[in-house]
């Protein structure tokens, strides 16, 4: 398969074990080392899974005299060390290890939704899934009746009437405070609050970041589509779908209705075709697939395929649909 | 009294329950364990999932510590600005131990003393200047009891946090070491427990470092070290 030239074998060592025996040569062997290992990388396509490897807490990953510690790590004596147990990620100089479960870490840009927690002076506190409450401050967000126009004193009275506590809303990270608390905005109209639909809560890990993460699966799915919003805190939001100008804040939008508690009437039909999208991505991310458009959507046209409809899926019908649609093959031992 | 009448090491040098003195019980590490902890619809008043979790059984003792956090902390006033704070409560089902034992109750000062430990075992061992204004609540929950309650559940939290993801410096691991006569005992059932004077020792194995070290009987210093640094010895082996 490839030709193995300068590599010897012990290169193809796990990553946390070549590295301290390297540290431990004469300087001038390790530049020789340096050299091997651009060498592996450029013939394998850089860090490649060959060169990811497993760590746990307490574990050294490489000396601190050659490496940076990120994420994850930290030093001790000469030596970086875990401190989560997760995979190792590598860029040039700088190691991190990503847990494999954690909450969600929030990004300037990340599209989030969240649960209203309290309503405070001039600000919402949210529950974003986050290590700590995220914050929505009443000058970031659009208020009924023009999109810019200040904010005055009589708002910040009617904040409940905005949003109150439980309501569910979409928004993105608009920046990081000081000790990582999130501050969101709502200054678009793809932004605000949620209705028509429910939550599904999945690990925030299955959820890559997209160039969108508003879907829409077309009206074979129910009378009028369903509307699919995958939250990169691990919160999708599943809901009864809306035309495309609706969608995009266009013609048909809206305004006075951004902020309406009331859900729209949905049909029977309607409601199935929501529960069978959210039960599809239940199931999904119990498998810990990672969650896309295109996979729902596959999984959407399977299910229509094979006549499902109504009601919760057997366990059967489970394996057949993750080996087909994902090549996923969960035989189970139960 | 019948736990004067037991015999701790008999003729042939084996434990009542057929061990050696240093051989552990039979033990069992599961990771996850909490139903609802991959995915659920979650509604405002229902029960989130834990972030982490894990069984840990040891012979008869068996203990699931579920892991929430960091989170917004439940009391604003105990947040710290600088780092986490870690929250710790024990409880015992009601079914516990067999027979005689009191049953205990959540506000039980035993209890409160197990959970204290914990606490004390893990808050340097938590990276929490990580986590600042947040809040990591330990919810251990003992299932059986059958001696080593403490240890079990340490090595519980330990793996319920890593599940969660949160940084520690090093895997905690804890294990109890009795004293009959001369002869060092490791991992004590209940009636050894109540027998016998009872050390808890809970380590860093990489480092050899102590970070929990319980006694409550009276014992000879030399007799101290020698099970102390069996106990360490014995935890780096895991």
């Amino acid at each position: 398969m490839f030709s193995v030239t300068s590599i010897p074998p012990s290169s193809t060592l796990s990553f946390a074990d070549d590295i301290p025996s390297s540290h431990r040569k004469h300087p001038a062997e390790l530049d020789a080392m340096d050299v091997d290992e651009v060498g592996f990388e450029d013939e394998y396509g850089g860090a490649g899974p060959s060169k990811r490897t497993i760590v746990t807490p307490g574990e050294i990953i490489t000396s601190s005299k050659e490496y940076m510690r990120g994420h994850g790590t930290y030093v001790e004596d000469v030596n970086v060390v875990s401190s989560v147990t997760g995979t190792i990620d590598r860029v040039n100089k700088l190691i991190s290890v990503k847990p494999l479960r954690s909450r969600y870490n929030p990004e300037v840009g990340d599209l989030v939704i969240g649960r209203i927690n309290e309503v405070g002076p001039q600000r919402w506190r949210v529950d974003a899934n986050g290590r700590q409450d995220a914050v929505l401050m009443l000058s970031s967000v659009n208020l009924p009746g023009g999109v810019q126009r200040r904010k005055i004193e009589s708002d910040a009275l009617k904040m409940r009437e905005f949003l109150a506590e439980g309501d569910l809303l979409v928004a993105e990270v608009q920046s990081l405070l000081g000790d990582g608390v999130m501050s969101l905005h709502t200054r678009s109209l793809k932004y605000g609050k949620l209705r028509n639909g429910f939550l599904i809560t999945v690990p925030p890990q299955l959820i890559r970041r997209l160039k969108s993460h508003f879907h829409h699966i077309p009206p074979p799915c129910g009378p009028t589509g369903v509307d699919i919003i995958l939250g990169l805190n691990g919160f999708v939001w599943v809901s009864s779908g809306t035309s495309q100008e609706r969608r995009e804040g266009g013609e048909g939008f809206d305004a006075e209705g951004v902020y309406s508690d009331r859900n729209d009437d949905i049909t029977p039909e309607g409601r199935q075709a929501i529960s069978l999208i959210a039960n599809l991505i239940k199931l999904l991310a119990r498998e810990g697939v990672p969650l896309t458009e295109t996979l729902i959507g596959e999984a959407y046209t399977w299910a229509a395929k094979n006549g499902l409809g109504i009601g919760t899926l057997n366990e059967e019908v489970e394996e057949r649909l993750l080996s087909e649609v994902v090549g996923l093959d969960i035989t189970k031992s139960s | 009294m019948s736990s004067s009448r037991l015999e701790i090491l008999n003729d042939g040098g084996l434990r009542h329950d057929a061990r050696r003195p240093y051989e552990l019980r039979s033990t069992s590490f599961l990771l996850s364990t909490s139903s609802s902890s991959s995915t659920s619809s979650s509604s405002s008043t229902g029960l989130t999932p834990p972030d982490g979790s894990s069984t840990v059984t040891q012979g008869l003792t068996s203990v699931q510590v579920t892991v929430f956090g960091p989170r917004e902390p439940r009391q604003r006033s105990l947040a710290a600005h600088d780092r986490a704070t870690v929250a710790v409560e024990v409880g015992v089902v009601p079914w516990a131990s067999s027979g005689s034992g009191a049953k205990r109750t959540r506000g039980d000062k035993r209890l409160q003393e197990i959970g204290a430990a914990i606490r004390q075992t893990f808050e340097p061992v938590i990276m929490t200047h990580l986590y600042p204004r947040s809040e990591i609540a330990i919810n251990v929950q003992v299932l059986s009891a059958d001696g080593g309650i403490l240890p079990t559940s340490i090595n519980a939290t330990t793996l319920a946090l890593i599940d969660a993801g949160i940084s520690l410096l090093d895997y905690v691991t804890s294990i109890s070491i009795g004293l009959h006569l001369l002869q060092p005992l490791l991992d004590l059932s209940q009636p050894e427990e109540m027998d016998l004077p009872t050390l808890v020792v809970a380590s860093l194995p990489s480092s050899g470092k102590i970070t929990l070290a319980q006694m409550e009987t009276r014992l000879h210093v030399d007799r101290f070290e020698e099970m102390l640094t069996l106990g360490t010895d014995e935890e780096g082996r895991r």
